[in-house]
């Protein structure tokens, strides 16, 4: 269930390009914590560290430490694909499996955790789905195959296809970004009851959806085209919103620049 | 320019085209004139194919009935090809099984091994060995099939020896594996559906490696994501993905098979017995046959080859056909709409 991210001294590379600098920060469990910052700072690139894609990318290296709790996530004896199935992603595009039926695309993760029996099947596609907002728009069309659904429920049916196999984390890649304003206003709303579930690492390039979901947010900054990303300041959502503590979080955030 | 003639209607006039008219009259039907000869090219090039294919039909069916009516045999079930005898007596009963059971087991061969060095060059090599090694298959689907033939009949035969001995040893009760002489050399259908199979790998592999390079990396991610191993990923996301991609390429590589001509005809020691014995050197293929009687064909003789090679043709079409109809019944969850 939820767990604690604990992240000290973390650093990503492409090839020889060091695209975030050393972040240390502590999200505690069934918390939503929002990403923000210009392009290009490294953001995302940080949420895919906190489950081991980054290094799927040809040249992509991490150094530094992801607590889980206790369990470190780079430990050499960890299995990348077995933390991946503790860390939930949804990313940017909604991607369900294109030739998968609405209920395949669910059962897609327990099955490959060798969950098959139909009966549990059944009843853990519609907890999701339910979980997903989704339920009573699918439920008669279950075997109908995912890519027929408007863009805002496929990024739900992804929803429920990560929250299927009961992820300790949820990360979110600019989930909205692909979507109309209501189905973006659906996801907001999903996410504010996904946290009592789940511990919610989001990242967004709109503020305003960042103030209204999150409870901490962090801000990012890179110094200059080509320089790695850093965190600049993590804190309470409504006084980086109201207080900032650092000047560049203030100008970014009232429009300045970005 | 319609609108100003239809409304200025009848004259003709000369002092109608002041400089503006003339400019605007002049440069759109430049632009319908490229528009019209693309229109002409393109157009005529599908019209062109639609002719070029029934005047083909046309050709064999009025070759090949020519010849049909006069044989004295069944030509569906006739095993023999005499079409030199008083009255001819020849069919296409050896040929067509030759055909089609090379085929499909140069099919299985290939179709697995195809798909695998696809997703090898693809999704597991690294790319200083991936580059080469798909370079390399290039290389391999642009050798002239006689070059095949003379590689099959110089090396291959007498090295299928071991292969032959091994399936008739362990798999001789199965009838199709069964050797009527032992160790004899195996100028058999089963070389040729070997020697088949591998020349229609780099086809298919070249086709496969191409679909599997498309598939979306938010599909490949949205499998990772969920925990999936290298594997899983493929199994998930790829292969579904490149589905209808696998099946048009594996028909290009059945038809060509289907149609070999040189490697068959220089490697099979062919006969007009239909063996279910697949290692004994007998059989023949349609394009086999054609191969070797043409040149001291009579007119007859000829047309009756001809026949022959209507059958490989309508063949032909059936499998494309029933291709396009796999391909056609999954079209909904084809990932061409995501």
């Amino acid at each position: 269930m939820a767990k604690r991210i604990d992240v000290s001294g973390l650093s990503a590379f492409y090839g020889g390009f060091r695209a975030i600098d050393d972040i240390s920060m502590t999200v505690e469990p069934r918390t939503v914590t929002a990403f923000i910052g210009p392009s290009g700072c490294g953001k995302s690139t940080f949420l895919r560290t906190l489950n081991r894609m980054h290094e799927v990318t040809p040249g992509g290296r991490v150094e530094g430490k992801v607590l889980l709790d206790d369990e470190n996530l780079y430990g050499s004896d960890v299995d990348p694909v077995s933390v991946r199935r503790t860390v939930g992603m949804v990313f940017q595009r909604p991607n369900p499996f294109p030739t998968m039926s609405i209920y395949d695309n669910v059962a897609a993760g327990l099955r490959l955790n060798g969950r098959r029996r139909k009966q549990e099947l059944d009843e853990i596609v519609e907890k999701s789905l339910t979980g997903a907002n989704l339920w009573n728009e699918v439920k008669d069309r279950l075997g109908k195959p995912g890519a027929g659904l408007s863009g805002g429920q496929q990024q739900r049916l992804c929803i429920a296809r990560a929250i299927a196999v009961e992820p300790d984390v949820l990360l979110m890649d600019e989930p909205c970004s692909a979507l109309d304003p209501i189905s973006t206003l659906a996801i907001e709303d999903l996410i504010g009851g996904l946290k009592e579930r789940f511990t919610i690492v989001i990242v967004t390039h709109n503020m305003q959806q960042a103030a209204r979901v999150s409870d901490r947010t962090a801000f990012f900054n890179l110094a200059a085209v080509g320089q790695p990303g850093k965190l600049i300041e993590i804190d309470e959502t409504e006084r980086i919103f109201s207080n900032p503590s650092v000047q560049a979080t203030e100008d970014y955030i009232s429009g300045r620049f970005g | 320019m319609d609108m100003t003639q239809t409304a200025d209607a009848p004259p003709p006039s000369p002092p109608q085209p002041s400089a503006k008219p003339e400019t605007e009259v002049r440069e759109r039907p430049a632009l319908r004139a490229g528009d019209r000869l693309f229109l002409g090219l393109s157009g005529g090039s599908g019209i062109l194919l639609l002719v070029l294919m029934a005047a083909i039909a046309g050709f064999l069916s009025y070759r090949a009935v020519n010849a049909i009516s006069q044989d004295h045999g069944n030509f569906f079930t006739t095993f023999e090809w005499n079409t030199d005898t008083t009255p001819p007596v020849f069919g296409i009963a050896v040929l067509a099984f030759g055909t089609i059971v090379s085929s499909i087991i140069a099919m299985a061969v290939a179709v697995p091994v195809s798909i695998g060095i696809a997703l090898f060059i693809t999704h597991y090599a690294h790319r200083r060995i991936a580059s080469p090694l798909a370079y390399v298959v290039d290389l391999l689907a642009a050798v002239p099939s006689i070059v095949y033939g003379l590689w099959g009949a110089l090396f291959l035969v007498p090295h299928m020896n071991g292969l032959d001995l091994w399936l008739d040893r362990y798999f001789g009760w199965t009838y199709v594996f069964d050797q009527s002489t032992p160790g004899s050399a195996a100028r058999s259908l089963f070389t040729v559906s070997i020697l088949l199979a591998i020349m229609i790998v780099p086809i298919i592999t070249n086709v496969s490696r191409e679909v599997f390079r498309q598939v979306p990396r938010a599909h490949q991610e949205a499998a990772l994501a969920l925990g999936a191993t290298r594997w899983e990923v493929v199994r998930l996301s790829v292969l579904p993905f490149a589905r209808s991609g696998i099946i048009s390429a594996s028909m290009l590589g059945l038809g060509r098979a289907l149609g070999e001509t040189m490697a068959v005809a220089t490697v099979l020691s062919s006969s007009s017995v239909l063996s279910l014995h697949l290692l004994d050197p007998e059989g023949g293929t349609f394009a086999q046959n054609i191969a070797s009687h043409f040149g001291e064909a009579t007119n007859f003789g000829r047309d009756a080859l001809i026949a022959g090679g209507l059958v490989l043709f309508v063949i032909t079409l059936i499998v494309n056909g029933a291709a396009r109809l796999i391909i056609a019944r999954r079209k909904e969850y084809s990932g061409a709409n995501a």
